[in-house]
């Protein structure tokens, strides 16, 4: 894709002009579509006004807390179950069962339990983000290669040692895997989470503008969304080259 | 003496078959024993009791010292480059202060920056060698390190080996089914054959042929070779592998 970015950049531009196309010359209602330009205008009153920054700021502050809280539940419990027939036992079949659950289906009960206030939105992210990681990394630790492990138990190298060592170097390709997907998972969670209740953020942008009929402003979130996603995996990606430079190709 | 390896009724068995009953086998300070077999004969499975990587089901091993262990496969850590696999093995200061020194020892000390995926085989070897040198073992066991290079590579590596095992005067236990490695690196050659497994033959080198690819082995190879069963090599004894050899 980067060797070829005018064919990349063909399709968009082109959804661009159709899009100008028929909110000027194609007779939609401004209330059904706004055009480009109204969009543009309104990014540009959000920026001068400062909400913009204050939205975008409060989705990236949800998205950043509820993505590090489900990595470091996910890293500490995927590491015990990889690393521990017996915990393996104990802990996966729950897991596997929660993981059943539509993540959604636990809004009305994290309403319930936590208001609608910030820690319900963070809490549903969390969720949402958790099990990828989870699952990639209890993957990643059963798929290492046991020959590399017999090397470290011929060392001497066990437990605790072993895991830091081996296990979870050897696994970090899944476990990054696993956390690109979590974050995607969490930007979806944070639109479900704002939807719902919210004040500021993306989320909030959306539903503002559909009570007031503003398509201006749902299209400037729905950009501003894509951008922010867009942005994040960016970031992973980068993050995976960097980190696995020693694979033999990135993992897709 | 007390011997440096010492296997007392050994006995190992795989599923069904027997691989070992009552199998005895010992190998004194300082000296390279090899094990020739063929494939399934429970070498590797020998070596692997004495590594402590395979529990017997019957019988003692006695292993006197540090031990290093060397794999058919190089089993690097991919993430970690030369150097800091071969420290992977170090303990203490003291080892860890070893290592540059044992990088150089398999002559490796220009690569030591690089990843194992940069590494070609006969390289990749070597650093492996080097990791099982760290701790300064009394005792190298030898898992086949060779049987996946090709046949250059493979007598350049021997003659590594050769002088590591001499400069680090170590008493080392090669597993192989290379007739002419046997030959080039071992002071006793013992043949392993039958289901349980016997030693169908024990040869010792004579001083003056070993290490030498120059010394006429002839008739110690075609003892081996009749012993591993492969008959046909006494009628056709100057073959390209027997040139190797002599």
């Amino acid at each position: 894709m980067r060797e070829r970015p005018l064919l990349a950049l063909a399709l968009p531009l082109l959804l661009l002009a159709a899009w100008a196309w028929a909110t000027s010359a194609g007779g939609v209602k401004v209330y059904q579509l706004a055009s480009p330009a109204d969009v543009a205008r309104e990014l540009g009153a959000l920026a001068a006004s400062g909400l913009l920054w204050k939205n975008v700021a409060a989705s990236v502050e949800r998205v950043a807390f509820g993505f590090a809280i489900a990595s470091a539940v996910a890293i500490v419990l995927g590491t015990s179950v990889g690393l521990s027939r017996r915990t393996e036992a104990a802990l996966d079949p729950t897991l596997q069962a929660l993981r059943a659950v539509p993540s959604l289906a636990w809004v009305p009960l994290l309403l319930l339990w936590l208001g609608i206030g910030e820690t319900a939105k963070i809490t549903l992210i969390a969720i949402g983000a958790f099990f990828p990681i989870y699952v990639n990394l209890v993957a990643g630790i059963r798929g290492v290669d046991r020959k590399l492990i017999e090397v470290a138990r011929v060392l001497g190298v066990r437990g605790f040692d072993l895991a830091r060592r081996v296990v979870v170097p050897a696994a970090l390709p899944s476990l990054l895997v696993g956390a690109r997907i979590g974050l995607t998972q969490a930007w979806l969670f944070l639109v479900a989470a704002e939807l719902l209740a919210s004040t500021r953020g993306l989320g909030f942008m959306l539903t503002e503008g559909q009570q007031i009929s503003r398509t201006d402003e749902i299209l400037t979130a729905i950009l501003l969304l894509a951008l922010c996603g867009k942005l994040s995996e960016s970031g992973m990606r980068a993050l995976e080259k960097r980190l696995l430079r020693w694979t033999d190709g990135l993992p897709a | 003496m007390t011997h440096a390896v010492a296997v007392e009724k050994l006995g190992k068995r795989f599923g069904e078959k027997p691989l070992f009953e009552e199998f005895d086998l010992a190998v004194d300070r300082g000296e390279t024993v090899a094990i020739l077999g063929a494939s399934g004969c429970g070498k590797s499975t020998l070596l692997r009791c004495i590594a402590g990587l395979v529990r017997p089901d019957a019988g003692r091993v006695n292993v006197d010292g540090e031990i290093g262990l060397v794999f058919q496969e190089p089993r690097l850590m991919p993430w970690l480059t030369l150097e800091k696999n071969v420290a992977f093995a170090a303990r203490s200061g003291v080892e860890r202060a070893r290592v540059v020194e044992t990088i150089r020892l398999v002559g490796l000390e220009h690569a030591a920056h690089l990843l194992p995926k940069e590494l070609s085989g006969g390289m990749a070897q070597r650093a492996a060698l080097a990791r099982s040198l760290v701790r300064s073992p009394k005792i190298l066991l030898l898992d086949e390190p060779l049987s996946a290079l090709d046949a250059l590579l493979r007598l350049e590596l021997q003659g590594a080996i050769a002088q590591i095992v001499r400069d680090t005067s170590a008493t080392a236990l090669l597993v192989t089914h290379d007739v002419d490695e046997a030959l080039y690196l071992a002071d006793r050659i013992v043949v392993l054959d039958g289901s349980p497994a016997r030693a169908a033959l024990e040869l010792t080198v004579p001083a003056a042929k070993r290490r030498s690819r120059r010394a006429d082995v002839t008739a110690e190879r075609i003892e081996l070779l009749a012993a591993l069963g492969v008959g046909e090599a006494r009628a056709a004894p100057a073959r390209s592998g027997l040139r190797l050899a002599t």
